[in-house]
């Protein structure tokens, strides 16, 4: 036992080194993001289905709907209330890009936060984000 | 002893068999009853135009130079998004114009008269009857609807090009590369489309839903009509049956849906 202080100096740096990343990273984590309503979305207040389903399920809705309205040609939504959508990612007043007018600030909000990269806009048209500054316009 | 074992156990038992009923009950009263709501609904619009088979039959006597198919091909190719590349292998057409020895291949000979030669022909996905790009779609990202119109679902495509290679007519276009910087003014109400998909013409399947005749029939001025081939009653019926009308290549056996009036 001539080199208990070279063990438990080896010791202390493996566990230093071990522990690293969770004493670097200590209070750096940041809070997961809420997505900014769009003012048109706030005064709707309801979605095609309630918020939370959608908050879990709108990648699996957004499927249906697109077999939908592509192949059996129904492009009309009524919720159990009796309100009216468009069937529609991006095109139209009643579509979800209607409502939800900002992509940076609804959809990349939490897809970038969980490092998800869905391949939408390399064919839809994402509307155009409004500059806070230019107003006016 | 006013109170026994007995009657305190009785009392504690009855309250514990209502607090445990309680959330049962909140459960019941909040799902039955009052509250029920009719199921979400899908449905098309109310103004769509439908029919059993469409159809399309071009009057080519009303045109008279390329000049004059221009507007059309323009009207189409702006809605929806097809880009322009200089680049002639990556072209990207839904409805061109070409020459009567290459649309009627079969019909052609050497003594044609000059009218019919110089003539320009319009061309455009014939929307067969038994298409063969969808029997060659290993996907089925392109496939047949009910009302006869062959239409792609972009979202499947592959870009395998197999229904490249079935289409006997040429209709369809890949994108070899990204179309979005060749798009001159995108149209808004239309996505484009991506690299490595192929593209062809939709009969408008997106306007007819919304109750507007295809883009190519608005531009054209009455040259080009398109209807129900399976109502009598129709326009289109009456047209194929007071004009002689020609279809392109109809002894492949596709049945294309495409007439032209010569």
């Amino acid at each position: 036992m001539n080199d208990k202080n070279k063990i438990v100096i080896g010791l202390i740096i493996f566990v230093a080194i071990v522990t690293f990343p969770f004493w670097y990273n200590l209070g750096k984590a940041s809070s997961a993001p809420e997505p900014k309503l769009s003012e048109k979305a706030k005064v709707a207040k309801e979605c095609v289905v309630p918020k939370e389903i959608m908050k879990q399920e709108h990648m699996q809705i957004l499927d249906l709907w697109r077999d939908t309205v592509v192949r059996d040609a129904n492009r009309v939504y009524k919720t159990g209330k009796g309100k009216t959508f468009n069937m529609s990612l991006s095109t139209g007043e009643d579509s979800c890009m209607g409502c939800h007018e900002s992509k940076a600030e609804f959809c990349d909000k939490c897809h970038n936060y969980a490092s998800v990269d869905p391949y939408c806009w390399d064919c839809h048209i994402a509307p155009k984000e409004k500059k806070p500054e230019a107003g006016g316009e | 002893m006013g109170n026994s074992r007995r009657s305190f156990l009785k009392v504690a038992g009855i309250t514990a068999l209502g607090i445990g009923t309680k959330p049962v009950l909140d459960v019941f009263a909040s799902s039955g009853g009052h509250g029920v709501e009719p199921k979400p609904e899908v449905s098309k619009n109310v103004e769509v135009f439908t029919a059993k088979r469409w159809g399309m039959v071009i009057d080519t006597r009303k045109f008279h130079s390329a000049e004059d198919l221009d507007p059309i091909i323009e009207a189409c190719h702006k809605i929806h998004n097809v880009p322009e590349i200089p680049e002639p292998r990556h072209k990207i057409m839904w409805i061109w114009e070409d020459e009567y020895k290459h649309v009627f291949t079969h019909r052609e000979h050497e003594l044609i008269n000059d009218r019919i030669k110089h003539l320009p022909f319009l061309v455009l996905c014939n929307h067969c009857e038994k298409p063969a790009c969808v029997r060659a779609c290993p996907t089925k990202a392109t496939f047949k609807r009910d009302d006869g119109i062959v239409l792609m679902d972009f979202h499947r495509c592959i870009g395998c090009r197999f229904c490249m290679a079935a289409c006997p007519y040429g209709s369809r276009s890949f994108n070899f590369r990204d179309p979005r910087p060749f798009i001159k003014e995108e149209n808004k109400e239309f996505p484009t489309r991506m690299k490595g998909v192929v593209e062809k013409c939709n009969f408008c399947a997106e306007r007819l839903a919304v109750g507007k005749l295809p883009a190519c029939v608005e531009a054209s001025n009455g040259a080009i009509v398109v209807g129900d081939l399976d109502d009598p009653e129709s326009e289109i019926r009456d047209l194929l049956s007071s004009n002689y009308t020609i279809r392109r290549k109809p002894d492949l056996g596709a049945g294309p849906s495409v007439f032209y009036i010569v």
